[in-house]
Formats: C-alpha cells, sequence, structure tokens
C-alpha cells in the first residue's frame, strides 16, 4: 500500500470507527462498506474532516449483485458504489453501500452533501430502481417517458419487454411485446483457475 | 393591466444549438430564464447493459460511440480497467502511441467544440478553419486503424499494431487533376509521424489564427464573459472535472495528479483559469490544444527512436502473431479461444480513470472472473456538467443558454449512453 492510502486509511480508521472487515485495499485502490442507516453522518465526515475531504463525489452507481458468484456472502443483493475525490489531498475511495431491502432497496440520498451527486441518483433509481430516500426530485432520467421496469437489473432481459412500431392502421406510435428470439452466440463461461494452464 | 405569468417552453430535441438530442423545458420571465428541466435519455442505448452481455474484446467498439468526439480516450479508460484487473505488462512503445494519440484526439475535440461553440454563438468562419485541421487529424486515425472516427484501436495489453510506414495518397479522378494531387499529397510521402510533424510544425500558427478570430472580438467577449459562472467549491460539489473545473480556477488535471500510461514521462503545463466564466474556459481549451501539441511532438521524438512490441506478449490477452499462429499449435489454440470465448478476466473490481477532453472519464469494472464484465458502469463527465445547467443559467437570458451549452461541450452519446 502506498503512502497516500497508508496516511488515508489511518484517518479513516480513527474518524469513521470503521471494522476490519468493511475495509478492503485490492488493485491500489481502497473501498469502504459503509450501511444504510449512518451513510449520511458519515459521506458528511469524509467530506469536511481534515485529512480526508472528500470535495467530490465523482459517482453514484447501482450494482445488482442477483447472479454473482458471491451473492450468498453479501449482506443484499443490490449495492450503491460511490467514488470519491479529494482534488486538495489528491486520493480516492471507493464508498458501497448493500440496501438492506432486496425488494425495495432504499439508500439516503447524499444530493445535499455533493450536489452533483442527483443525476446520479436519478440514474440509479431509472436503471435499478434504488430509492435514493431525501432526493428532491426523484424521477426517471435515461429510460423512456412511460418506461416500466429497471433495465439494469440482473433480471431484465437484454433485448426488453416491449418494441415500439410505427402502426399505419391506426396511424400512430404503438408498443408491443418483442418479437425477436433471445441469442447469446458467446456464452458466459467462468473457468477454474487452473485452465488453460501449460 | 394584463396578468403577468411566467411561461413555459420546450427547446430541442431537434434545435441545432442543442447539439444533438438535448431536451431542455425551460421556465421563462419574459426571456430570463427561472429553471431548466433537462430532459435526457434520446440517445440512449443502453451500453453498460450491451457490454454484460459481450466480450472484454467485443465491448471495445462501444467506447467509441459514447463519447464520439473522443473515441480513444473512452477506449483507453475501458483497457485500462482491464489490463489492471489482468495485471498486464504494457509495452512502454504503446503507451507512448496511447498518450500520442490521446493528445491527438483531445485537439480533435477541442476543435470541435470550438467550431461548434463559435458557430452558436455566431462566428461561421472558425466552423470552417477548424474542420480544415481536423481532417488531418482524421486522416491520422485512418492510417492507424482504418476508421476515422470508430477506431477501436486500443486494445487491453497495448494496441492493435504499430504505426504504418507510408500514408495513403490522394488519386487523381475526374473532379481534381494530377497538379491539385500533387499539393495534397505533399506531406504524405513519409511515414505517419512524419506526417504528424509535419501537423504539429504548423498547428500553433492555425490556433493563432483562431485566436485573431475570436479572443479580442468584441462580440465573442459580450457573449462570453461573465456568463456561467461557477465558483471553485460550487464546480467541485457539482462533480465538474477537465477543463470546466479548471476554468474554474482548480489546478486539478489527471495526467498530472495520477498519470497513467506514460504522462509522467512527457513535460506539459495544465492552464487554469480564473473567473469560471465561458470566456476563462475557452481560453482554457485553446491553451490544451498548444500543450497537446507539445505533448505530440515529444511522443514523436520517442517513437522515432524506439522501436519494439506494441502489445503485449501475453497470447491469454492479446493474440499471437500471424506468423505464430500458422506455424505453432499453441498459439493457434490460443487466437481460437481469445476470438471464441474471449478472455477471462480475474474477478475484482476497479475504477479506471482518464483525462478526456471533456474531463475525468472514468470506468467502473465489476468482473467475476467471467469472460464478460459482470457490470460496467461509464462515469461520463458530460453527464455530470450538463446535470448543472440549471444552475449555471438561472438569470441568465436564452441566448446565454446556447453560449452556455456550448462551453459545456455536451455529446450525447456519453451522456444518455
Amino acid at each position: 500500500m502506498n503512502q497516500v492510502n497508508q496516511s488515508l486509511l489511518e484517518v479513516l480508521k480513527a474518524k469513521l470507527g470503521l471494522a476490519e472487515d468493511a475495509i478492503r485495499y485490492d488493485f491500489g485502490e481502497l473501498t469502504i462498506t459503509l450501511s444504510a442507516q449512518d451513510l449520511y453522518q458519515h459521506m458528511t465526515q469524509l467530506r469536511d474532516t481534515p485529512g480526508l475531504l472528500f470535495s467530490q463525489n465523482l459517482d453514484v452507481c447501482g450494482v445488482d449483485y442477483a447472479e454473482h458468484p458471491l451473492r450468498d456472502h453479501l449482506p443484499g443483493r443490490f449495492a450503491v458504489v460511490y467514488h470519491l475525490l479529494s482534488t486538495k489531498l489528491n486520493h480516492r475511495l471507493r464508498v458501497k453501500v448493500f440496501c438492506v431491502d432486496d425488494e425495495q432497496p432504499v439508500v439516503p440520498s447524499v444530493v445535499e452533501i455533493w450536489a452533483g451527486a442527483n443525476w446520479f441518483e436519478r440514474e440509479a433509481f431509472d436503471l435499478f430502481g434504488i430509492v435514493f430516500d431525501g432526493h428532491p426530485d426523484l424521477r426517471r432520467l435515461l429510460t423512456d417517458y412511460g418506461f416500466v421496469g429497471h433495465p439494469l437489473r440482473k433480471d431484465f432481459p437484454v433485448s426488453g419487454h416491449v418494441e415500439m412500431r410505427y402502426d399505419p392502421i391506426e396511424k400512430r406510435v404503438v408498443y408491443q411485446p418483442v418479437t425477436i428470439e433471445p441469442r447469446e452466440i458467446v456464452p458466459r463461461v467462468i473457468r477454474e483457475d487452473s485452465y488453460g494452464d501449460v | 393591466m394584463a396578468e403577468i405569468k411566467n411561461y413555459t417552453m420546450n427547446f430541442g430535441p431537434q434545435h441545432p444549438a442543442a447539439h444533438g438530442v438535448l431536451r431542455l423545458v425551460l421556465e421563462l420571465d419574459g426571456e430570463v430564464i427561472e429553471r431548466i428541466d433537462p430532459h435526457i435519455g434520446l440517445l440512449h442505448r443502453g451500453t453498460e447493459k450491451l457490454a454484460e452481455h459481450k466480450t472484454f474484446l467485443q465491448s471495445v467498439p462501444y467506447m467509441d460511440r459514447l463519447d464520439y468526439v473522443s473515441m480513444m480516450c473512452n477506449e483507453h479508460a475501458y483497457v485500462m480497467a482491464i489490463e489492471k484487473l489482468l495485471d498486464v505488462e504494457v509495452p512502454i512503445r504503446a503507451q507512448y502511441i496511447r498518450v500520442m494519440f490521446d493528445e491527438i484526439t483531445r485537439i480533435l475535440n477541442h476543435l470541435l467544440w470550438l467550431g461548434a461553440h463559435a458557430l452558436d454563438v455566431g462566428a461561421m468562419t472558425v466552423f470552417l478553419y477548424c474542420f480544415r485541421e481536423r481532417e488531418d487529424l482524421m486522416d491520422c486515425y485512418e492510417a492507424v486503424s482504418g476508421a476515422r472516427l470508430h477506431s477501436a484501436y486500443y486494445r487491453p495489453g497495448g494496441v492493435y499494431r504499430d504505426l504504418p510506414d507510408s500514408m495513403p495518397q490522394y488519386e487523381a479522378s475526374k473532379f481534381r487533376n494530377q497538379k491539385d494531387i500533387n499539393r495534397l499529397n505533399e506531406n504524405r510521402q513519409g511515414s505517419l509521424l512524419d506526417f504528424i510533424e509535419h501537423f504539429t510544425n504548423h498547428f500553433l500558427g492555425k490556433v493563432d489564427e483562431y485566436e485573431t478570430l475570436l479572443t479580442d472580438n468584441r462580440i465573442w467577449k459580450q457573449r462570453t464573459v461573465g456568463i456561467g459562472v461557477v465558483s471553485p467549491d460550487r464546480a467541485a460539489a457539482l462533480g465538474f472535472t477537465g477543463p470546466m473545473l479548471r476554468g474554474s480556477g482548480v489546478a486539478w488535471d489527471l495526467r498530472k495528479k495520477q498519470p497513467y500510461d506514460a504522462y509522467d514521462l512527457v513535460d506539459f503545463d495544465v492552464p487554469v483559469g480564473t473567473n469560471g466564466d465561458c470566456y476563462d474556459r475557452y481560453l482554457v481549451r485553446i491553451e490544451e490544444m498548444r500543450q497537446s501539441n507539445r505533448i505530440i511532438k515529444q511522443c514523436i521524438d520517442w517513437l522515432r527512436g524506439n522501436p519494439g512490441p506494441v502489445i503485449t506478449a501475453n497470447t491469454k490477452v492479446a493474440p499471437p502473431s500471424r506468423e505464430d499462429m500458422k506455424g505453432n499449435m499453441e498459439d493457434l489454440i490460443h487466437h481460437f479461444k481469445l476470438f471464441t470465448e474471449g478472455m477471462h478476466v480475474p474477478p475484482g473490481e476497479t475504477y479506471c480513470a482518464v483525462e478526456a477532453p471533456k474531463g475525468e472519464f472514468g470506468i467502473y469494472l465489476v468482473s467475476d472472473g467471467a469472460n464478460k464484465p459482470y457490470r460496467l458502469k461509464i462515469r461520463a463527465p458530460g453527464f455530470a456538467h450538463l446535470s448543472a445547467i440549471d444552475e449555471m443559467t438561472k438569470g441568465h437570458m436564452i441566448s446565454d443558454l446556447v453560449a452556455i451549452i456550448g462551453t459545456q461541450d455536451v455529446v450525447f452519446g456519453e451522456i444518455d449512453r
């Protein structure tokens, strides 16, 4: 672990009181896992505490772990991942929050802390159906007007459920169930560790 | 007296100043903007979903189609994320080639931005000048990858092939006689590096040309000075990166602060604005073009003197050479497996960001060890910038809105994804 991350890790442990298993260090990147209930307070600390000063929240995104091989070891199906950056101290941090309820995933909104999180949260709501509690304007963002479903969930087919066409008889655009057959040219495979070794 | 009310107006998605498919619902008080509600997603193609169903290599061309005016920078972030999880070493020559093409891409992007921004604000000539230089840079893309826009040139572990020794030539036709053709082919007699060098020797003069048209132009300054002012703190809170952040006076550039590939081996300066208005952002981008030119020159010098491999020798990641594939059973199998099943990326997650021309372009990649990504999140700089348009335009006139859309340098391929 390099110098920057080492000092960052010490401040994190001292200020946020994180358990050892909530911190991961992989590929030179620090990841911490927070619980949804004190997310807001911890995020405020991450922005304001000297030694952390994460002035920027670069990215908020959802992850659906439904088909992940480690699904059974994870505390929930949906996670929200934040990528924070401090331009003053030049360090990065990934914050991960698992939603407690798989049926109705809810996470507190951080728009009050970083105004730029607004659209990122709307996007995660749109694509994953994760509700951000306290968001000022939680509407769909990327999908079509009147869209049903959350397309980036693992149980949503890549071809979607409906397709759109112009109906010459009705003289308007109509939606109908998809007519294309699902097909997979290259199957998804996970090989064992020593596969293909000489 | 008649009752005066605010009214709502629709702007786009087919408006020429909307830079593609931006739809804005404006709430106006006379001609003053009270509130903007952008409706995006009209170009949403579900790139992230598609990537989950494609092998790692098959998604490279999708990256070109995100921000379709800075193609290679997008690819760069994506291949870097894969390389990080695979832990493969990229040959130094490939790193220099990537840096050179990143900077060519930056100039390409800024030229389009400059032309379109000036055209929106009312200066027609700049647009034509910019496209003159873009043509040469597109030819560089074409010479190296075969495509002028969607190059798919970067690969995990390096780049697809080495720089060509000759440039394609124009040929005489019934529209152009031999004399014209000879003039056009004058700078195409040598290798690609000679061609790029010829470009860099003349480009600074061209940037001066754009500046004579705009920098001290009274109308240009009236339209951009003091418009869309963002304070440094606010820019950080809104998630601004790249020229939008530097225009507000924050000296933050990933190429300097968190260098990737060969950026720590080249010399350049990072321009920073002071006022955070459209004019400062314009000056920052103009200076960035000069600095990119400087980086390209350094890369050319290095690349001339240091031949070597341009892609990793690990045949689990990159295909073996054609000769080996034909003569060696082991390599034939590797070649076949790589292009049917694809490479397997070890489980893990990473976030890799590059300083794309528009700001920080990041790829968050979650792999479960399969031949396809488990989750690919694209962090597009324009997405954060556009989300701040409401705040930036509040209290401005409709005509200023056009200048602000221009200064944000929005491209819908990356915003809608």
